[in-house]
């Protein structure tokens, strides 16, 4: 057995040698570093708890035999005199989108050592997830002040409201922390932390990992909650 | 051994961004111009789908990591789609047995916007 196999560095051979060879290998298996790999898994878990409740929700929604709320009546805003279905929640989307955009360009920023860019483009990202949260706290008083409690409400199924307010509860709480996270990096890497532990800015693809996590989430909550 | 990071061009950031607000305003017009029934939640799959794509495979980087980390990763959750095959069933059971048992719902909504 070659050495150059046990290599965690080696490139990887194409197809499912390459598969094997990493899976084979007695020191460390991916060669991927460490704090990405364990992001991934804890984001792998997070997919399950978040899958979870969602099909738990399918499952509420599906055995009920009341009507559900519809999502387009029950989320539109009166805006200019029209009542625009879910309006909110596009813009809710929108920012979401913007802000895995700028997170993106961070990433790229930090590996190009531009500390400031990368400052920057990580502040623009906590403030869109600030104003985020901020929108569903506007959304989440709006049903509460309409009757839309866990156990009932006006507009149709029971569950509605235990669903609705346990899925973006949850979403909400991973945007605030993520929020908190970001500032933390952010200022880390302004203030030349990283520069002292030897220049890497893995960490910034780490953070950035997270959130897009948290936009992802956010795209199945849009389609399955919203839209359904 | 240190990571490649992320040394692709711009470019292909810039372009999945403008696809995730496109494929975004695709979903919303779902409901704007009221399609319904099995076309509704075709189209909202396929473009949620389309859009976690992009976001995993390009913003997560996942498509240029090792087919190993690739696949320890993207392969548990395909044992989510067995729990989502079991449960619509057993939520279809459970429905129906509650018609039989109680009979049809006689909830009456109110319509959202009024009180």
């Amino acid at each position: 057995m070659s050495e150059a196999v046990l290599d965690s560095g080696a490139a990887e051979a194409p197809g499912t040698k390459g598969l094997v060879e990493d899976w084979a290998r007695d020191k460390q298996v991916f060669g991927v570093p460490w704090g990405k790999a364990m992001m991934w898994i804890f984001l792998l878990s997070d997919t399950f708890i978040f899958s979870c409740f969602i099909v738990g929700y399918m499952s509420v929604r599906i055995a009920s035999t009341d009507p559900w709320p519809v999502p387009s009546e029950v989320f539109a805003l009166t805006m200019f005199g029209h009542s625009i279905p879910l309006v909110l929640i596009a813009i809710m989307t929108f920012i979401l989108i913007t802000s895995s955009g700028t997170m993106a360009l961070a990433v790229n920023m930090g590996y190009r050592k531009d500390r400031k860019k990368t400052f920057w483009l990580m502040v623009a990202t906590a403030v869109l997830g600030a104003s985020f949260v901020s929108m569903q706290a506007f959304e989440w008083s709006k049903l509460i002040s309409e009757g839309v409690r866990p156990w009932a409400n006006p507009f149709g199924a029971a569950q509605f409201g235990s669903s609705f307010f346990m899925i973006t509860g949850f979403h909400g709480l991973h945007v605030s922390a993520g929020v908190i996270y970001l500032l933390v990096i952010a200022f880390r890497v302004k203030n030349g932390f990283y520069e002292k532990r030897g220049g890497k800015y893995e960490i910034v693809e780490i953070a950035g990992l997270y959130w897009h996590f948290v936009d992802l989430v956010w795209v199945f909550i849009f389609a399955f909650f919203y839209l359904w | 051994m240190a990571a490649e990071g992320q040394q692709h061009p711009l470019k292909i950031y810039y372009m999945v961004w403008i696809l995730l607000f496109v494929v975004s305003f695709f979903s919303y017009m779902v409901d704007i111009l009221q399609f319904h029934g099995m076309t509704r939640w075709t189209l909202i799959i396929v473009f949620m789908l389309v859009k976690a794509g992009f976001i995993i495979a390009i913003f997560m980087h996942m498509k240029w990591e090792r087919l190993a980390f690739k696949i320890a990763i993207l392969g548990p959750p395909v044992a989510i789609l067995v729990l989502i095959s079991l449960m619509s069933l057993e939520g279809g059971y459970v429905e129906n047995s509650r018609i039989q048992n109680y009979g049809e719902s006689t909830f009456e909504a109110e319509t959202p916007g009024h009180h």
